[in-house]
């Protein structure tokens, strides 16, 4: 049996799509056998919220008069900067950008209050936000400061542009120095205190799909409480990884870069996030279906946390030093139980990704559908697999004064 | 009129070895429920404890833990979930020294016990979305 994406689009607009979350579809397919799921289901929805630094906004503020053209001059978004090496009036916001006068991890560790993410999530939010500028005048753009409120709803546009999301698999984050560790893993305790994961694991869209068979360039997706898309593969996107035999990765593999319209999504699914000693970034909420076309895509679907495996990274200095040594894989069945075992010694665990905000954004897709209100999109291109020969390569500094 | 307070007790090094919660309890009649104690012969303790009482035996009781050379700090700071800031991700559950967090398992919620948190502040910093705050 085969479907096309045509074909069950023809039933979400009739309202008659039958639409399960990865969650639910472990159980039924292994209930009624795959085949026979794979007829009745048409689409799987998946869903991830964690914190994904590689997140930015540009914005186009509009023209003001007399004009000045921000484009490489200095611009602030409530004191946050911003990236100016554009045309006129846009600027790019990126999630970790700091105010420059934040003491960072002066006092360590530094508390990042508040930072590029936090501007998002408040511009979202519909907040007035305080935009400071200074730029050099030209006999266009005679104007030289700017200090004015803007506010989402008036600009031309704001485009969420995030180049690296929806991590396909991640590491466990450890620490086995005798000193506690702040890292973008969290806060780490020292000797093997605890254990930190952060992928959704049978909820996470790319482990939904390991080969990238129905996820590619164009698929319309969930992304920040609106409506996005997938532009591109992400950045350090590393399909060639180990994977287990049914093709879920071992390590951090695939990634997605997403695109969508902020003045269509919601504070609550990007929600500005601070790192303990690491910095600012940004909590996204992500949702991607998956249209169950045939049943071995059905049968990548039934994926559940006892398949998928993480390697155990010490952030204390396999990590910072770039060692390719892990202490162990475990399985996110073992992760979620609360307790991992390494070194023969008994390690808590903890998330830094919500489970329960990631089935809450898989049930909201899942109902959008049922609805008809959300479509299903056929890629333009596939995302590079495997075979496209694709390495996440380490950087060969050269020196400069050789 | 029965009172209840959540205090913290420094004891320096002189005053370890004696029993001073023992005399707290029998002598003026409170009950107290230990938070956290890390005390060490020889060295300064600490004892975090909600103490309970008639006010006036709990007054009496904070002189006499004043005279024996305790020094006393009342918890009167609180820490607070924002419900709605919690993204309930978890960062904070290893986190806690007195396990005031939880996770509910079926549905992965993370559950927060107020009362068993004694203010410390580890989890305000700690929390990606600084949905737990302290109140003055
Ligand atoms: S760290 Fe903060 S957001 Fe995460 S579960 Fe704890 S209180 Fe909630
Ligand atoms: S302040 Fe936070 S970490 Fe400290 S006891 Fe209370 S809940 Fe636990």
């Amino acid at each position: 049996m085969s479907k096309t994406i045509a074909e069950i689009n023809e039933k979400i607009k009739r309202g008659k799509a039958v639409v399960v979350t990865a969650e639910e579809v472990i159980d039924i397919a292994r209930e009624k056998g795959g085949r026979q799921a794979a007829e009745e289901i048409d689409v799987v929805t998946t869903g991830t919220f964690s914190p994904m630094c590689s997140s930015g906004v540009f914005l186009n503020i509009g023209h003001s008069k007399p004009r000045i053209k921000l484009g490489g001059g200095n611009v602030y978004l409530n004191d946050v900067p911003v990236y100016t090496g554009l045309a006129a009036v846009d600027v790019f916001l990126g999630a970790t950008a700091l105010p420059e006068d934040d003491p960072r991890n002066k006092f360590y560790p530094g508390e990042f209050n508040y930072g590029g993410g936090h501007v998002i999530e408040e511009l979202v939010a519909g907040k007035d936000v305080r935009l400071v500028a200074t730029a050099y005048g030209t006999d266009c753009y005679p104007r030289k400061k700017l200090e004015t409120w803007i506010n989402l709803k008036d600009i031309n546009n704001a485009i969420l542009f995030n180049v690296r999301n929806a991590y396909q698999n991640y590491d466990v984050g450890v620490n086995s120095s005798d000193r506690m560790i702040y890292t973008y893993m969290g806060v780490l305790k020292p000797e093997l205190g605890n254990a930190n994961y952060c992928t959704s694991g049978e909820l996470s869209p790319l482990l939904n799909d390991p080969f990238y068979k129905t996820i590619g360039i164009g698929t319309r997706v969930f992304l920040g409480g609106g409506i996005g898309y997938v532009a591109w593969h992400g950045t350090q996107h590393n399909p060639h990884v180990l994977r287990t035999d049914n093709g879920t990765p071992k390590e951090p593999a695939g990634t997605l870069a997403l695109i969508g319209d902020l003045k269509q999504m919601k504070p609550e699914w990007l929600v500005g996030t601070s790192m303990l000693g690491y910095g600012c970034t940004l909590t996204v909420g992500i949702g991607i279906p998956i249209p169950i076309l045939s049943e071995e895509i059905l049968r990548y679907t039934m994926v559940s946390d006892a398949d998928i495996f993480a390697p155990i990274v010490d952030y204390s200095e396999a990590y910072p030093q770039r060692k390719p040594d892990i202490l162990g894989e475990v399985s996110y069945a073992e992760l979620k139980s609360g307790h991992i075992t390494i070194q023969g010694k008994d390690v808590p665990t903890a998330s830094l990704s919500s489970y329960p905000k990631a089935i809450e954004i898989a049930n909201i897709l899942k109902g959008w559908i049922e609805k008809g209100e959300f479509l299903l999109t056929e890629p333009v291109a596939p995302l590079p697999g495997i075979e496209s020969g694709i390495t996440f390569k380490p950087l060969k500094e050269r020196p400069i004064d050789g | 009129m029965d009172i209840s307070r959540r205090i913290v007790l420094h004891f320096p090094p002189r005053v370890t070895g004696q029993p001073v919660v023992y005399h707290l309890a029998k002598d003026f009649d409170l009950t107290f429920n230990i938070l956290k104690a890390s005390i060490t012969p020889g060295e300064e303790g600490l004892l975090i404890m909600e103490l309970s009482g008639d006010q006036g035996n709990y007054d009496k009781g904070i002189e006499y833990l004043t005279e024996a050379g305790v020094k006393i700090q009342s918890l009167s700071q609180d820490v607070i979930r924002d419900e709605a800031r919690c993204t309930h991700c978890g960062a904070c559950i290893n986190l806690c020294p007195t396990i005031a967090f939880s996770l509910e398992p079926k549905t992965r919620i993370v559950l927060f016990d107020h009362n068993k948190c004694i203010v410390c502040g580890l989890c305000v910093k700690a929390c990606p979305p600084r949905a737990m705050r302290v109140y003055f």
